[in-house]
């Protein structure tokens, strides 16, 4: 293993959606600041939207909605505990970077008049806007990080983030999945943009890479956050989702539902009011799967052909683009039957749900100098769009920071000690494959964490979990791509556990399915309406505590309050 | 313990007679998200290295010469 010592400003962390735009913002507010973006793929393909995105699924867009109403919007559909600010801060730099989306060339539905054409799939508010030629995204924001000379690493995975004896960020530590050359990047900060924690559950075809998210987005941020000391926020409110059953990608219900496709049950029926993704949503897909009325599909086939074949289009040229020939192998046309969906497994996701690495509205984390953008930072229902915005954030706050740091020395000890954990697979000629590790624990999350949570079953995977990471140091690796998912194996466990206990702490019930606890079966705003934070503690361990939440800026009345508790279609007088 | 090999099919095909890896092309092994694609070094043509693709595309989709083709994994086909 060759050691390369690196130096650089800021390190920005995952090149997906939010890290190409933290780097861009960073270099425009300071031209002078050495930016390196580092990813474990290739940015040019990296990320959740690889292959591009259909649509924006939180647009706020003036004559559409106000950030105020967005704001209420996500505090609702997120059972109130939000830090509000957060999220305005989201949804008040919406619109600016949009228009500068738009500027850089992404094309976005507008009507005859050039407005945007905004759509509804929100219970209360509008805030979907197409992008039927949405695939071009990464090839835009590649074409402004050679603009603004931002420096690229590809294929090196970071594995941790080093802090001085001032307890702020000085160092970046990985290795190259093809060299496995070890990188140790001195920076006075970096912005963590790892996306989902995707691969902590099986997908329940039981093919490990076919998960919802991009696999390369395993949760090795989250892991590094945690072992860098930073706060991990509301963990247990997972994110499940409502997939195309088997090929587990987006069926999609944000893009057929303003065209008049929607959730059924096995008769055809709606049994939701409002298909946008909230954990009291998946609750009702759950019961209706566990009822007589199972299985769920997405009904398309009441629509008009040239409908149809709009949707076509911007389904199977966009985000995953392969659902089309996935649907023709089995002879499923949207024309003539329903799509068979199915519950996805859990993973964390701020984008879609609400849990993540720890940040305050100017992208912040607990740790000084470090900063987390995306689906891997705790705004909820992010999505896209809050990738951008909060990419933009904790570039320029981050750049801000840079001037006139001068970070402490590197612990050297530190450093040795990581390269020897990333080294041990390699050296060892025998033992378990990464392969092994990883699907063990990914079947046990299964077994055991999927809700509806039960404390035995929780305690039984924690004691499982142990007895893997003792295996996991057994773990062999024949080259550096292996080497790579021996790593992401230890990550993926981090995640389990992290997951297990955030969900044993919170002894109450919330968020739909998403925290359908059994043994606590009731939401009890007296002793829960706060935030969980998950920390390293003192003794090494995860530790737990609660956080209050942050004085509301939006005021919620009444009605608005309960609207997500009510998403079941009610019995029509005829069935009465 | 010996470590046994599983074979699999692999979903990413690589048509040979298409596949310009000889003049230096690395097209779809930069793409791909997963790093699942490699060049053969005696053959010098791109193939499937690892049983981990996600069918996303970016590797077909990228190929100058329409050279790769991917199939939904058998398992969740």
């Amino acid at each position: 293993m060759k050691r390369i010592d690196l130096q650089y400003d800021l390190v920005v962390i995952g090149g997906g959606t939010g890290g190409p735009m933290a780097a861009v913002k960073a270099k425009e507010r300071n031209p002078q600041l050495k930016v390196l973006l580092v990813d474990k793929a290739n940015v040019k393909r990296s990320g959740a939207i690889s292959m591009g995105m259909d649509g924006l699924n939180n647009a706020v867009i003036p004559g559409h909605a106000t950030p105020e109403q967005y704001v209420k919007e996500i505090t609702v559909a997120n059972d109130g505990i939000v830090d509000q600010e957060a999220v305005m801060a989201y949804a008040a730099g919406s619109f600016d970077m949009i228009q500068e989306l738009d500027r850089w060339g992404v094309k976005f539905e507008k009507d005859e008049t050039g407005d945007y054409a905004v759509r509804k799939v929100h219970h209360l508010g509008s805030y979907v806007l197409p992008m039927p030629e949405g695939h071009h995204m990464k090839k835009i924001l590649y074409r402004q990080l050679k603009r603004g000379r931002v420096e690229v690493t590809n294929r090196v995975v970071v594995t941790r983030v080093l802090t001085g004896a001032d307890g702020a960020v000085n160092a970046v530590l990985g290795f190259d999945c093809r060299t496995a050359d070890f990188y140790v990047i001195r920076c006075k900060a970096a912005v963590i943009s790892t996306g989902a924690a995707g691969r902590i559950g099986l997908p329940a075809s039981g093919y490990l890479m076919g998960t919802y998210e991009n696999p390369t987005n395993c949760g090795d941020g989250h892991a590094m956050a945690y072992h860098a000391g930073a706060d991990l926020a509301n963990l247990e409110c997972f994110q499940i989702n409502p997939l195309i059953k088997d090929y587990n990608g987006p069926a999609c219900a944000y893009v057929t539902g303003p065209f008049g496709g929607f959730t059924a049950n096995s008769k055809g029926e709606r049994f939701i009011e409002c298909d946008y993704w909230s954990g009291q949503m998946m609750l009702e897909f759950h019961r209706e799967l566990q009822s007589g009325n199972g299985p769920v599909f997405l009904k398309l086939d009441h629509l008009a052909e040239e409908t149809i074949g709009e949707i076509e289009h911007i389904l199977h040229t966009n985000e995953r683009p392969s659902r089309g020939r996935f649907h023709e192998k089995r002879g499923n046309d949207y024309r003539s039957e329903m799509v068979e969906m199915h519950i996805s497994e859990i993973g964390f996701c701020s984008g879609h749900s609400a849990s993540g690495i720890h940040i305050n509205a100017r992208g912040e984390t607990s740790v000084k100098g470090l900063y987390a953008a995306g689906d891997c930072a705790s705004v909820p229902h992010n999505y896209m769009l809050g990738a951008f915005v909060y990419g933009r954030l904790c570039g320029e706050n981050a750049a801000e920071y840079c001037d006139g740091r001068n970070p402490l020395a590197v612990d050297e000890d530190a450093v040795e000690a990581e390269r020897a954990r990333i080294a041990a697979p390699l050296g060892r000629g025998d033992g378990l494959t990464p392969f092994q590790i990883e699907y063990k624990t990914r079947r046990l999350v299964n077994d055991y964490l999927q809700p509806p949570k039960i404390t035995r079953k929780y305690e039984i995977a924690l004691r499982r979990f142990d007895e893997i990471r003792e295996d996991a140091l057994q773990m062999t690796a024949a080259n550096p791509h292996e080497l790579m998912r021996a790593i992401e194996a230890h990550s993926i466990l981090d995640c389990a556990e992290m997951a297990a206990r955030a969900s044993l702490f919170r002894t109450e019930s919330r968020w739909g399915l998403y925290h359908h606890y059994v043994d606590f079966p009731e939401r009890n705003d007296a002793d829960w309406f706060c935030h969980s934070l998950l920390s390293k503690g003192a003794d090494g361990a995860m530790s737990l505590r609660k956080k209050a939440v942050e004085p509301y800026i939006v005021a919620i009345d009444e009605q608005e309050r309960t609207a997500y508790q009510r998403l079941r279609v009610a019995p029509s007088a005829a069935a009465a | 313990m010996t470590i046994a090999i599983t074979p699999t099919q692999a979903p990413v095909a690589v048509d040979e007679d298409k596949c310009i890896a000889e003049k230096g092309c690395t097209v779809c092994v930069d793409v791909c998200p997963l790093d699942v694609l490699a060049i053969d070094l005696v053959k010098k043509k791109a193939f499937m290295q690892f049983d981990e693709c996600w069918y996303c595309l970016p590797c077909e989709t990228d190929c100058p010469t329409g050279a790769v083709q991917v199939s939904i994994p058998y398992l969740l086909r």
